[in-house]
């Protein structure tokens, strides 16, 4: 894609803290108007990207253009266009929201006129206008989160950087987050955001970038991920942490994969590429044989959380790396 | 090249205004919350009373007025470090909040931080001195070595106070957890204004700590403001915690500076 339309271009940055090697060398773009999901387990590296995209720390080596504007060289311009919302929720706790968001305003340098008319506007869009006038000590997480986001957008920014918009909130508060950063983008803003939610990249995301120990693993759309994964997963559950090792082992010889066992969710899934509903069959004769008894035994489509295992699972670490070569 | 140039010197154009706003924000906080500055003078006034009325009788000083008039500069002093830790718990706090990130990831001028907070707490601290003395009055300090001393005493104090919130400042974004401040952020004070003059008189000390009480900064600092504030030397004191007073900035507003960019 030509430069000009990319709202965000990094090119082989890499930073360490001593030993750590927190990016070794990540490639990312973000075209103007679209939102970049960049996932990855706790410690990939997501934060220290986005500190290093919002100029807070200096990679060791690489470049990066935000909005054409050299990341490296020019720092105090990128600051004029972009907002961030950054993993911890930066307001004042003493201010009431209104001065969290005027305070900010005035940082920007906006002009005083204006900038009263502009949080009052943003306030309403957030829902916080009855809340307005209280200090921020006396909201409730989702109104921090909003308000934080509020913040960062008091600017119009044109690039804005997320780093986990939506951790700690409940569900309800999560779909009014998505709402809004759906929003922002049919607006023309440009976004950036950070998750470990595999749901959220899903329904947000444009393009995703999964990153592990400081790697890129995997890059492209939801569903280009999923085809990559291949064909289709046979999921089941089974309650019994024994019975369901069994069951794993008896149904084995069907995937293309070893079976995956998840202990919280007490499921097990399977890679069975395209053998699909033959494949289904032959799993209920096997658990049948193995008198095991399986619940919501089914065939689906894979989601991101079978590409994210399939990535950064330990037993898929062969595959992860024919999934690079294939994205190259 | 130029363009990087004209661009560099833009923030700098901003530093007053920013700071002026990070402090106005700061007195919006303590308006609306008054306790937080009602708590900073409970501690230092307490001071004043238990030395006076609990140590006092006890501490043998030669000076004309007795106990009080001794007492009063180093007290001053001592409240004046002890307000800097308000600057340590603010700076970390907004620190490990992220709130700094969002600063730094702004326009706004590099250095509005540390001298908006500086501001907001020399206000803090000129309060907190000014009670003081009020209350040094009621309980029996006389200034007797005329106004203009006085005034310079107080301000020596002042600047004292300001000179220690650079080394807080410099702990607060250091460690950037407000907890680890909460219990180290003051620690460090008590040695250095406890084996001081500030108190009693370091010939009360055994030999071994005169070395270090005779020698270190808070002794010179307080010694000079006594000399201001009742007579006694003024010359070679005054000298001296310009030096040190001067020394002390200078190596930490850099550090400050530093751990900021980083924090
Ligand atoms: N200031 C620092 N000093 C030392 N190590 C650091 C620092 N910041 C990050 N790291 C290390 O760099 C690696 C990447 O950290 P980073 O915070 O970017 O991960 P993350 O993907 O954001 O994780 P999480 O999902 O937990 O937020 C980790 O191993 C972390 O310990
Ligand atoms: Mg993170």
């Amino acid at each position: 894609m030509p430069s000009q339309d990319l709202a965000v271009e990094v090119c082989n940055i890499t930073k360490s803290f001593g030993a750590v090697n927190a990016l070794s060398g990540i490639d990312m773009e973000v075209p103007k108007g679209t939102i970049l999901g960049l996932l990855g387990p706790n410690g990939a590296g997501k934060t220290t990207a986005v500190r290093i995209l919002t100029t807070l720390l200096k990679p060791d080596s690489g470049t990066a253009r935000i909005e054409g504007i050299d990341l490296v060289r020019s720092p105090e311009r990128v600051r004029e266009v972009i907002g961030l919302t950054g993993q911890a929720m930066a307001i004042r706790d003493e201010l009431t929201g209104k001065e969290n968001l005027m305070m900010v305003g005035r940082l920007f340098h906006l002009p005083k006129k204006t900038l009263a008319a502009r949080a009052d506007e943003l306030l309403e869009r957030f829902g916080l206008t009855d809340a307005a006038q209280r200090a921020a000590k006396t909201y409730s997480g989702g109104m921090r989160r909003r308000l934080d986001l509020a913040a960062s957008l008091i600017s119009r920014p044109k690039v804005l950087f997320l780093d986990e918009p939506t951790t700690g909130l409940d569900p309800r508060s999560r779909i009014g987050m998505w709402e809004v950063i759906k929003e922002l983008v049919a607006g023309g803003t440009s976004v950036l955001l950070t998750t470990q939610y595999l749901e959220e990249a899903d329904e947000l995301a444009d393009g995703i970038v999964v990153i592990d120990r400081g790697t890129v693993i995997a890059l492209g759309t939801s569903s280009e991920l999923k085809d990559r994964v291949g064909g289709n997963v046979i999921e089941f559950f089974v309650p019994d942490s024994e019975a369901r090792e069994r069951a794993a082992l008896a149904v084995a010889h069907l995937g293309t994969h070893l079976p995956t066992l998840d202990s919280t969710n007490n499921n097990v899934t399977l890679r069975v590429g395209s053998a699909g509903s033959k494949a289904l069959v032959e799993a209920v004769r096997a658990l049948d044989a193995a008198d095991i008894t399986v619940e919501e035994l089914g065939l689906r489509r894979p989601s991101l959380d079978d590409v994210f295992l399939s990535l950064t699972g330990h037993e898929a670490k062969p595959d992860s790396e024919a999934l690079k070569e294939g994205q190259l | 090249m130029t363009t990087t140039l004209a661009t560099a010197s833009k923030p700098r154009s901003h530093l007053v205004a920013d700071a002026w706003t990070l402090m106005r924000y700061d007195l919006v906080g303590w308006k609306r919350n008054p306790s937080i500055i009602v708590f900073a003078f409970i501690q230092p006034i307490m001071f004043v009373l238990l030395f006076r009325y609990v140590f006092g009788g006890a501490i043998a000083t030669h000076v004309p007025g007795g106990y009080v008039d001794y007492l009063v500069p180093g007290i001053i002093g001592q409240s004046a470090a002890f307000a800097s830790f308000g600057t340590a718990i603010a700076l970390a706090r907004e620190s490990q909040k992220g709130i700094i990130d969002r600063y730094r990831s702004m326009p706004t001028a590099r250095s509005a931080v540390l001298v908006g907070r500086l501001g907001a707490d020399l206000l803090r601290l000129t309060l907190t001195v000014i009670l003081v003395l009020a209350v040094s009055y009621l309980v029996g300090f006389t200034f007797i070595n005329g106004a203009l001393p006085a005034v310079l005493m107080l301000l020596l104090g002042i600047i004292f106070g300001l000179v220690v919130c650079c080394v807080s400042a410099f702990i607060g974004l250091a460690l950037r957890d407000e907890e680890s401040v909460g219990s180290f952020g003051l620690i460090w004070l008590f040695p250095l204004t406890f084996v001081s003059s500030a108190f009693v008189p370091v010939s009360s000390m055994p030999g071994w700590l005169q070395v270090f009480a005779k020698n270190q900064p808070v002794t010179i600092v307080i010694d000079e403001m006594r000399s201001l504030a009742i007579g006694g030397p003024l010359v070679l004191h005054g000298w001296e915690s310009a030096v040190w007073l001067l020394g002390i900035f200078v190596v930490f507003v850099p550090l400050a500076v530093r751990a900021y960019r980083r924090a």
